[in-house]
């Protein structure tokens, strides 16, 4: 999804110091050392959620990391390297990418002891996906057959169920798609693909206050705007069994007043450190400080869409540009560390992830910046305009990359700063703009198709640079149909080439997460949707 | 006494309508789509928006909605949040925090300020009144947030003799800091209030001849000079009340409190229409309330005023 407001959701954790581009501290270090006590419950810095707790309706922050611990689909991504692992399902196969079979494990059951089946899953997907129930994430389920009949884009659905969605016996169930989509089981990663217990379906509303689900913690209270309180769920059947004794959701409206707790031992794990403490808090922390990967990219696109950026030369101009960008400098100074410099168009640690895809056109290198420029017949009008919200924080390193750009090549370059996310998203749909916009991807799953499909193919959805390539559109479309998970990665990173002859869109950094954790726990390391492994967090004895 | 409190009274109807409306209003003239905004930055799905604003009362023309929600009002539901919970349950949740902490503000204001402005008017001129004046100016003119992030630091994670949020807003000792912050402001008008009212008052005909009778001093200062002086301290005193549980926004953020300030600051960016016209209309009934009680005052304070 686009960077911005942020919607994370898997429980993982992806503590990949290697990949790191620019080596800035440890990911996820612990002070390692004490004897912990499995039944005590660590504190964590989270916001009220805002809306019921029900899987298909949590995308926000605050909602989505309590559900994807009371919840548990039929995988999820490994903490240590992001990869796809089973959980609730045994096997997923498929042979035509279209058609998927589902195996599932035995002994799986909801916090209420009644059984997890296939038909827990199919009937859950069914009532999320229809318009009846105004679930949020609704839109998830599009992929599979029969969606059109339970979500038709007006009027009452005709079905209340998917045809694509079989049950089989107990334990198996098949899901069809209208496409082929060779990573469909990467999505099933997400907590839209929950399943729900019998009693949810007599009162979804009551639910949503007190849900029971199938995951590593079960609920115990929602003292509202105060706290979410969880146990150990002890019949958890995942590979990830929970080595504290539960996790307390603290509800804070400021990251300093969150700081504040951490740094006396009041709370126990933050989720990111406010700006005001960021160049401090190392020092602050020690080694309690975690510095890790994001699976976030932050990019300026450009508008294609405008003739005056068509044609092969433009692309030279745009190639010059990125190379005038002095992406380390950047990161260091204005944005105090807090991103790593980009090197190509997904994010680092995400699957498929290949360094250096970008080239020599992400190294900061005024000479060529100013040759190709030129061969390339200038930038129109020998002036730029970086269109940005001014409501994010974004004005600081909008400046310095003007500043960088200008220096480097001359060209007249500044900040066009809109009043708030949704005025500059309506500026750039629209095509109301002229020249570059900030734009940035956060991943909904993670996969390199998910960072360069939803972004660069013709016509996606998120394409708003209008980029359209035949070359990278049949790589894309050739690697949807790949046999497994890995060739589509491989397929993936022959379409994302494409994008350094063509740069659509300037990659500039990646984000961090930047957080600590209290004395009073150990082994906290954080994953690449910017969540602590969870279940992995021990509280000292 | 009785006709002018009913009249008062009488007289909050139409400023209850009035406020609501005026809400109303301005809590929908917000720019941005609530419903689509729920939807993050991924495109909203139409289908689902049209049935959640459907489920909201939000297809329907504003003169309708507004029927809706007063209709509903003298019903005494004000509706429900988007998280599903009723707002009448949020008001019960976040009102007690809130009034807690004002009572807490408040017992400072009227604990430390009065006794500093008895003293600084008292003895005009001397140390004791410069060192009250120097340190009401400062703490006038440092913002409410530079002061309680500077007390966080200090008291709670340097000396670590108080937590640095509050971790239950029940306990009254967590209190106590977030109270003095937010105290502090009005503590040095309360102080300034009283010095300058002694002040004029010491030199009133009345004073003369208390003295003049051979009263003791006590008498002569706690029921000649102090009650006169009060008038104004009081009239501060109740409006402040009402700011104080309104606009302890900054210092609930600061101390992580789950007051009313944090949960409209919360509607409000989230466009929650129902919860923000249900809290500031009991803000404005607060705010009536203590006006009128801050008159009934004045008669009890000042022998002079009556009540017809």
């Amino acid at each position: 999804m686009p960077a911005g407001t942020r919607v994370r959701w898997a429980v993982v954790s992806a503590t990949s110091v290697a990949l790191m581009a620019t080596g800035c501290g440890g990911g996820g270090s612990s002070s390692s050392g004490g004897s912990s006590d499995a039944s005590k419950t660590f504190t964590y810095q989270s916001s009220e959620p805002q809306n019921p707790l029900q899987p298909a309706n949590a995308n926000e922050t605050g909602g989505g990391r309590i559900v994807q611990n009371l919840f548990k689909g039929l995988a999820d991504y490994d903490p240590s390297n992001g990869k796809l692992r089973m959980q609730v399902a045994d096997t997923i196969d498929t042979s035509d990418a279209q058609t998927y079979t589902v195996t599932m494990k035995s002994g799986w059951t909801f916090h209420d002891g009644t059984p997890v089946t296939a038909k827990s899953f199919v009937d859950a997907w069914n009532w999320a996906a229809s318009t009846k129930n105004n679930q949020i994430n609704s839109s998830w389920f599009g992929d599979i057959q029969g969606y059109a009949d339970v979500h038709p884009q007006s009027g009452s659905p005709t079905s209340d169920t998917m045809s694509g969605l079989t049950v089989q016996d107990d334990t198996h169930f098949t899901i069809k798609l209208t496409n082929k989509v060779s990573y469909f089981p990467y999505k099933l990663g997400y907590v839209a693909f929950s399943p729900l217990p019998e009693g949810f379906y007599k009162d979804p509303a009551g639910y949503g206050q007190k849900p029971v689900g199938n995951g590593p913690y079960e609920f115990v209270s929602w003292d509202h705007n105060s706290q979410v309180a969880t146990k150990t769920f002890a019949n958890y059947q995942g590979v990830d069994k929970p080595k504290n004794g539960g996790v307390v959701f603290k509800m804070y409206t400021t990251a300093e007043a969150a700081y504040a707790d951490l740094q006396s031992n009041n709370l126990d794990v933050m989720d990111q450190v406010p700006p005001s403490a960021l160049a401090n808090y190392k020092n602050d922390l020690g080694d309690r400080a975690i510095d890790a990967p994001q699976g976030a990219i932050q990019n300026v696109g450009f508008t294609l869409y405008q003739p005056e950026w068509q044609g092969a030369d433009k692309a030279k101009v745009r190639q010059g540009l990125s190379m005038a960008i002095d992406r380390n400098t950047i990161t260091k100074t204005v944005l105090q560390g807090s991103r790593a410099s980009a090197s190509a168009w997904v994010a680092e640690g995400v699957e498929g992830y290949k360094a250096g895809t970008c080239g020599d056109f992400c190294t900061y290198n005024p000479d060529k910046a100013k040759q190709l420029i030129q061969e390339g017949g200038g930038v129109p009008g020998n002036s730029l305009k970086i269109t940005y919200n001014a409501d994010g924080g974004h004005k600081e390193w909008v400046d310095a990359v003007c500043n960088s750009i200008r220096q480097a090549t001359g060209v007249n370059c500044s900040g066009d700063p809109k009043t708030d996310f949704k005025t500059a998203r309506a500026a750039i749909t629209g095509h109301q703009i002229n020249g570059m916009f900030r734009t940035g991807w956060v991943q909904d799953y993670p996969l390199n198709a998910n960072f360069l499909a939803d972004v660069y193919r013709t016509g996606a959805a998120s394409n708003d640079t209008g980029y359209s390539s035949p070359e990278f559109d049949k790589l894309a479309t050739e690697a949807d149909q790949a046999a497994s998970i890995q060739d589509t990665a491989t397929g993936y990173q022959q379409a994302e080439a494409q994008l350094a002859t063509d740069m659509p869109a300037i990659p500039l950094w990646y984000y961090r997460t930047n957080s600590g954790f209290s004395t009073k726990v150990q082994n906290v390391t954080f994953d690449s949707f910017g969540n602590p492994a969870w279940t992995q967090v021990e509280v000292k004895g | 006494m009785g006709h002018y409190v009913l009249r008062r009274v009488l007289q909050m109807i139409p400023v209850f309508f009035g406020a609501t409306l005026l809400i109303f209003l301005m809590v929908y003239s917000l720019p941005g789509d609530p419903i689509a905004a729920m939807f993050g930055d991924k495109a909203a799905d139409p289908a689902t928006v049209a049935h959640l604003k459907h489920q909201y009362y939000l297809d329907q023309p504003l003169w309708k909605q507004y029927l809706h929600y007063m209709n509903n009002i003298f019903h005494l539901d004000f509706g429900t949040s988007f998280t599903g919970r009723p707002v009448s349950e949020i008001m019960k949740d976040a009102f007690p925090v809130t009034i807690r902490l004002a009572l807490v503000a408040f017992f400072f204001e009227i604990v430390i300020g009065l006794p500093l402005g008895l003293i600084a008017g008292l003895k005009r001129g001397s140390i004791a009144d410069t060192l009250v004046l120097l340190v009401t100016l400062v703490v006038i003119s440092i913002p409410v947030f530079v002061l309680g992030y500077i007390a966080q630091t200090v008291f709670a994670i340097n000396l670590g003799w108080v937590t640095a949020t509050v971790q239950d807003s029940r306990d009254i000792s967590q209190l106590i800091l977030p109270g003095l912050v937010l105290a502090s402001l009005s503590l040095a008008y309360v102080a300034r209030l009283t010095r300058t009212s002694i002040g004029e008052n010491l030199r009133a005909d009345y004073m003369r001849t208390a003295v003049a009778k051979g009263l003791p001093r006590r008498t002569v200062v706690g029921r000649h000079l102090l009650r006169n002086s009060l008038i104004p301290v009081v009239t501060f005193l109740g409006t402040d009340l009402g700011a104080l549980m309104g606009g302890a926004i900054v210092t609930e953020g600061i101390f992580n409190i789950a007051g009313i300030g944090n949960v409209l600051y919360k509607a409000i960016n989230q466009k929650e229409g129902p919860t923000v016209v249900g809290i500031v209309t009991v803000l404005v009934i607060v705010y009536l309330v203590a006006s009128l009680v801050v008159d009934l005052l004045y008669a009890v304070l000042d022998p002079r005023i009556r009540y017809a």
